[in-house]
């Protein structure tokens, strides 16, 4: 059962630090777009 | 176009929660290998879902080198940085699910390493897209990535022609399989390939939208530098 544990929270864990850092780089994005809106 | 990408968003996230259901409430508990049979649910939609982006990345990158065309790289970035993610989910859960198989986390088995190799040259691609500064990098991933394709049918048919240690396919396979098990798999195949497709839909909303921000970036640098003198 551990090891079931271990597969499903590693895929979740995987996906969702793609996300995050995907979701971070988005945020930078909208920053510079608005700084380029200001200029 | 932002309704159609909240409407699959959650329609996505229903069929995972559902997929998620069937994968460890509904399905049969696996009489020789136990609930760790259940580890499958996530494993092969996961490589299933890698090859469809791998084959995206592919036909872009075929697009590209015939028209050139900016969206179609940016696609192939996209669909080849999200492949990667599901790949590595593959090689991370399958050793989770050989050990206590199999009695060891990895072998030389020729679908693992040709597995291994694939990821090796997809992280390979990202790498010369990150850190090449030529204006001819476009050219070169487009052409790694047609090469790198190649790997794709070699992982999949491996275990039909060479005698593999890993576990020979569900359908076609010879074997049988108990229904509800069936019904499990395919709804992860199916919210796993959706899944797939929002994630490189966003990356690539991303990178058209970076590329665009580096343009008008350049073009104000370039504004600012004329004015000054």
């Amino acid at each position: 059962m551990s090891y079931l544990f271990a597969a499903y929270a590693a895929t979740w864990i995987i996906h969702i630090a793609y996300l995050g850092w995907l979701a971070r780089r988005y945020a930078r994005l909208r920053q510079e777009i608005e700084e380029l809106k200001k200029k | 176009m932002k309704y159609a990408f909240t409407i699959f968003a959650v329609l996505t996230a229903v069929l995972l929660s559902y997929g998620l259901y069937q994968a460890l409430v509904v399905a049969p508990t696996e009489q020789t290998m136990g609930d760790v049979q259940r580890i499958f649910y996530y494993h092969v939609p996961s490589a299933w879902a890698a090859f469809c982006l791998f084959f995206v990345n592919l036909a872009a990158s075929i697009w590209y080198m015939v028209r050139r065309s900016p969206k179609a790289d940016a696609l192939a970035l996209a669909s080849a940085e999200v492949g990667v993610v599901f790949c590595t989910i593959v090689l991370v859960t399958g050793p989770i699910w050989a050990r206590p198989v199999w009695g060891i986390w990895w072998t030389w088995d020729l679908r693992l390493t040709l597995t291994l190799v694939l990821w090796l040259i997809y992280v390979a691609y990202l790498i010369l897209r990150k850190f090449s500064t030529s204006g001819q990098t476009p050219v070169m991933a487009a052409v790694l990535a047609i090469f790198g394709a190649l790997d794709v049918p070699l992982v999949y048919f491996s275990i039909w022609f060479f005698r593999t240690q890993h576990p020979q396919p569900v359908m076609g396979g010879g074997g049988s399989i108990d229904p509800r098990m069936l019904h499990a798999f395919f709804i992860n195949l199916i919210a796993f390939s959706c899944f797939g497709a929002l994630v490189c839909w966003s990356r690539y909303r991303f990178e058209i939208a970076r590329r665009e921000v580096e343009e008008r970036q350049a073009l104000q640098g370039m504004m600012e530098s004329g004015a000054s003198r």
